[in-house]
């Protein structure tokens, strides 16, 4: 028997008066049962075509079928009521609260690190858990990533029988192993540990046919920060990316931050999940939909963050911040920009990316890692080979850091990641202007 | 001590050139357990009595001044003991039959060289730590106070022409090996008079064998001994130092590092410096065994007080000495400590308490412990002292003065010195249009 993944909660439930349905998202299944994001209230909400009853023999026609899918609830507003209540959140406390309702809903998952206990978190992110959960659920683990990876790893292939409700109905399932939060303290560390996340994370799934999944989240902050020099300031989105097998996941801002955490945590697969040490104290609004415990955003999706007419922005983590900034300013001369954010990096949504140009006919992508086989050398490839590449008027272009390692002199850095006015340059220079 | 103050009544008088001749002064070639009176004593004695005798009530002060002139003429550093041997700590072994001698020897110059080295660390670690509290520095900077009697002990044991690799907590050693403290301070100001031209920061400085600075923990021991293999090869006797800390300890490669350089009986001296803390965490919460000298295993190994820089310095000549002879590889573990916290974004005080510092502070600092020893055996004056903790002040001012104000690197740098003994060529920039020359 296969283990499978059995849904959580139920399938409907009200916040403030508002009913929310859950919509099963299966992976595998051809048919698309309405996959839309969770956007701000204005962006528009539409009715789900299915009915309540559908909508449940979804959920248990996917869990029926092998592990192959991960159930994940999707929120949709059906009325809205109240408008909700927003509340200022910053990244590193949206991490942090993602973690803790999710190690309060599930006893599997477990925080492991250096310094995520006693110390609150290197970069204060785990604060205050270890005093909630004890030794046994956050672990310090001395600075040996290799070790402590492949350790996070064999925890993860551990599964039990278990006795599970759904519904009206009693099941007995494999449950996929402990569920193990794995955190570098930069994703520069990360390469003492590569080999366990490639090899044995990644690919074991495959390896073993379906018998072996590994449910666990690699976590840390990625790409450059401020004045840490070379060894300290690489982008690992193109590493992971490569490679078949994993998730990799790079949220910008709060809402994005919290959202695929927790779908990160809910995941069955390897998840790795790139953070960003310079948006840990960035505040932003969050409703009150997005604080709700089972608030998850679908990994593999992106997000149109601003809707534009004449030339398509994709990026992800702390250059959207970039790119909406940039888009502010250009449109002061009329040109409006679609800033279109990844969220994910693989598997990458290239349909939105390729809506998105379909409709604009131009195309910049902007990242803060090195150009030459990069995330943003990718996007562009795809739209080559894919429909969108009729609807260009202009080739597409990359907006990249610069292909040096990170010096550590303020104004080299400064001129080693790509700033606004390189965004700028770039859009009137595709646009001809 | 000074004898000119002049402005109480006879009997203070006495008493003051009383206390003035407290101090011992020795005889150059004599031992100090040995206290003896010179003439000058003598004649100093027999002014006192000569004032107690009252017979000196009319000219008191000339009495006194003559007494100063004495002891000015006394103090010439010709009377100060040129060399004295100290009882040192007993280091404990691990697969040796013997280990570094109990004693020390140590000479005046080498005295005054350790103090004011010492001194300069010091002093330079705390004025780095002024300069990142008003963000002139900024990044990473992890600071060695309370350790210097590892930097300057293990200099002391080999020569420069021997090879040293650390880890990031790397200035103290950048000036040992021969960095001066101008240019550290402007590499941590990220300029272009800075020792790695400001591309490298507080992490990544290097001088001439001297391999830096590395901020992947653990790395460099596997470093270190590739630079022992080069030694072996290249057959020119010289060593490899390779220091790496309790934290690091526990890293997989530097168990794969003793093994091979244990095969091949590369010349490597590995040094924990255990400074109780891995960052947060202590020793006993992260190493299954803290006895980090046997962990070598079928390395020999010695455990010394890392306070101590004759301890350190007899430890390392002892170490030298055997991997000099071809018997392979050693392992110190040096015990020392660390006021600062783990680097400027640490406090250092969640995990330990200020009374542990404090005590460590007070009763083993390095810089103290040397000065106490050179005091009390006449090796140096108060006042020489003075003048070498002055001079360093002056030294580190004018390193700061000048790590402010030189400017940033050009722009034109920032794209050099990706390959080596290259043609210059095109390095993509932020967009396809900003293209950069990259030069060696």
């Amino acid at each position: 028997m296969r283990p499978m993944r059995v849904p959580f909660g139920p399938p409907e439930w009200r916040i403030g008066g508002v009913r929310f349905r859950a919509v099963a998202q299966p992976a595998v299944i051809g048919s698309r049962i309405g996959r839309r994001t969770i956007g701000p209230a204005s962006s528009g909400t539409s009715r789900s075509s299915l009915t309540e009853d559908r909508s449940k023999m979804a959920s248990i026609r996917c869990f029926l079928r092998s592990g192959k899918s991960a159930v994940s609830v999707v929120l949709r507003r059906e009325f809205s009521k109240t408008s909700p209540a927003a509340v200022q959140v910053n990244v590193r406390d949206a991490l942090n609260q993602a973690m803790d309702e999710e190690l309060e809903r599930d006893e599997k998952v477990f925080l492991l690190g250096e310094e995520v206990a006693q110390y609150d978190g290197a970069y204060k992110v785990s604060r205050g858990l270890w005093k909630k959960y004890g030794d046994k659920r956050i672990i310090d683990t001395p600075i040996t990533e290799m070790g402590f990876a492949g350790i996070a790893v064999g925890a993860a292939f551990v599964s039990q029988l278990v006795l599970t409700r759904l519904n009206h109905l009693l099941l007995l399932c494999f449950q996929a192993g402990l569920r193990p939060i794995c955190e570098f303290m930069t994703w520069n560390f990360s390469m003492q540990a590569i080999d366990q996340v490639i090899n044995s994370a990644a690919k074991t799934y495959y390896m073993s046919a379906g018998a072996q999944p590994v449910p666990i989240v690699f976590r840390g902050p990625n790409g450059s920060s401020a004045g840490v020099a070379a060894q300290h300031s690489q982008c690992f989105a193109a590493w992971y990316g490569h490679c078949p097998g994993l998730k990799v996941v790079s949220p910008w801002n709060s809402e994005d931050a919290r959202g695929l955490l927790k779908a990160a945590i809910r995941d069955n697969n390897p998840v790795v999940f790139l953070e960003n040490e310079l948006m840990y104290g960035v505040p932003f609004d969050l409703s009150e939909e997005v604080m709700h415990k089972d608030f998850v955003l679908p990994i593999g999706k992106a997000k149109v963050e601003r809707q534009g007419t004449h030339i398509t922005l994709v990026s992800h983590s702390r250059c959207v911040g970039f790119c909406l900034d940039a888009a502010a300013v250009l449109a002061k001369e009329g040109v409006e920009c679609e800033v279109v954010n990844l969220r994910t990096i693989r598997p990458l949504d290239v349909e939105t990316i390729e809506a998105s140009v379909m409709k604009t006919g131009h195309l910049v992508t902007v990242e803060g890692g090195w150009p030459q086989y990069g995330v943003g050398a990718e996007i562009c490839a795809r739209i080559m080979e894919g429909p969108a590449f009729n609807y260009l008027d202009a080739p597409a272009v990359r907006v990249t850091g610069v292909d040096i390692p990170m010096p550590y002199a303020k104004i080299l850095e400064d001129h080693s990641v790509p700033q606004i006015k390189d965004i700028i340059f770039t859009v009137k220079k595709v646009l001809n202007m | 001590m000074s004898s000119s103050a002049v402005d109480v009544d006879l009997v203070g008088n006495v008493i003051l050139v009383a206390f003035c001749f407290d101090r011992q002064e020795g005889r150059r070639g004599k031992p100090s357990a040995d206290r003896w009176r010179p003439n000058s004593m003598q004649k100093m004695l027999t002014i006192i009595s000569n004032v107690l005798r009252g017979s000196a009530r009319s000219n008191g002060a000339q009495v006194v001044s003559e007494a100063a002139s004495l002891v000015v003429a006394s103090r010439s550093y010709a009377d100060f003991t040129p060399e004295a041997t100290f009882d040192i700590k007993k280091v404990d072994l691990h697969r040796l039959e013997e280990g570094p001698p109990l004693t020390a020897t140590l000479t005046r110059e080498e005295g005054l060289k350790y103090y004011r080295t010492m001194q300069t660390i010091r002093r330079m670690e705390l004025k780095a730590d002024q300069l990142y509290k008003q963000k002139i520095i900024r990044g990473f900077c992890h600071l060695y106070d309370g350790q210097e009697a590892c930097a300057v002990g293990i200099e002391g044991g080999i020569t420069l022409s021997d090879h040293l690799i650390t880890a990031y907590r790397a200035h103290g050693y950048t000036l040992t090996r021969g960095g001066t403290v101008r240019e550290i301070m402007a590499e941590l100001t990220g300029r272009r008079g800075g020792i790695a031209k400001g591309k490298g920061g507080s992490m990544h400085m290097y001088t001439k064998n001297f391999y830096g600075g590395n901020g992947i923990v653990g790395a460099q021991v596997p470093l270190g001994a590739g630079v022992a293999l080069a030694c072996k090869y290249l057959g020119n006797d010289q060593l490899c130092v390779s220091l790496y800390g309790d934290g690091a300890a526990n890293q997989g490669q530097i168990f794969e590092t003793y093994n091979m350089s244990s095969l091949w009986k590369l010349p490597i001296i590995f040094i924990c410096e255990n400074n109780q803390y891995a960052m947060g965490t202590s020793v006993e919460r992260s190493a299954a065994s803290t006895e980090y000298y046997k962990r070598g295993d079928y390395i020999p190994g010695i455990r010394v007080d890392g306070m101590d820089v004759l301890c350190v310095r007899e430890a390392t000549k002892f170490a030298a000495a055997h991997c000099r002879s071809g018997k392979g590889p050693i392992l110190m573990e040096l015990q020392t400590y660390r006021y600062h916290g783990h680097s400027m974004s640490d406090p250092g005080v969640s995990y330990r308490t200020r009374e542990e510092i404090q005590e460590v502070r007070s009763k083993s600092d390095p810089i103290s412990m040397l000065k106490d020893r050179m005091l009390s055996n006449n090796m140096a004056s108060i006042e020489e002292l003075k003048e070498i903790d002055i001079a360093v002040r002056k030294e580190i001012e004018d390193a700061a003065q000048f790590a402010t104000t030189d400017p940033e690197p050009p722009l034109d740098d920032l794209c050099s010195h990706i390959f080596a003994n290259d043609q210059p060529f095109e390095v993509r920039g932020a967009t396809p249009w900003t293209k950069l020359t990259s030069t060696s």
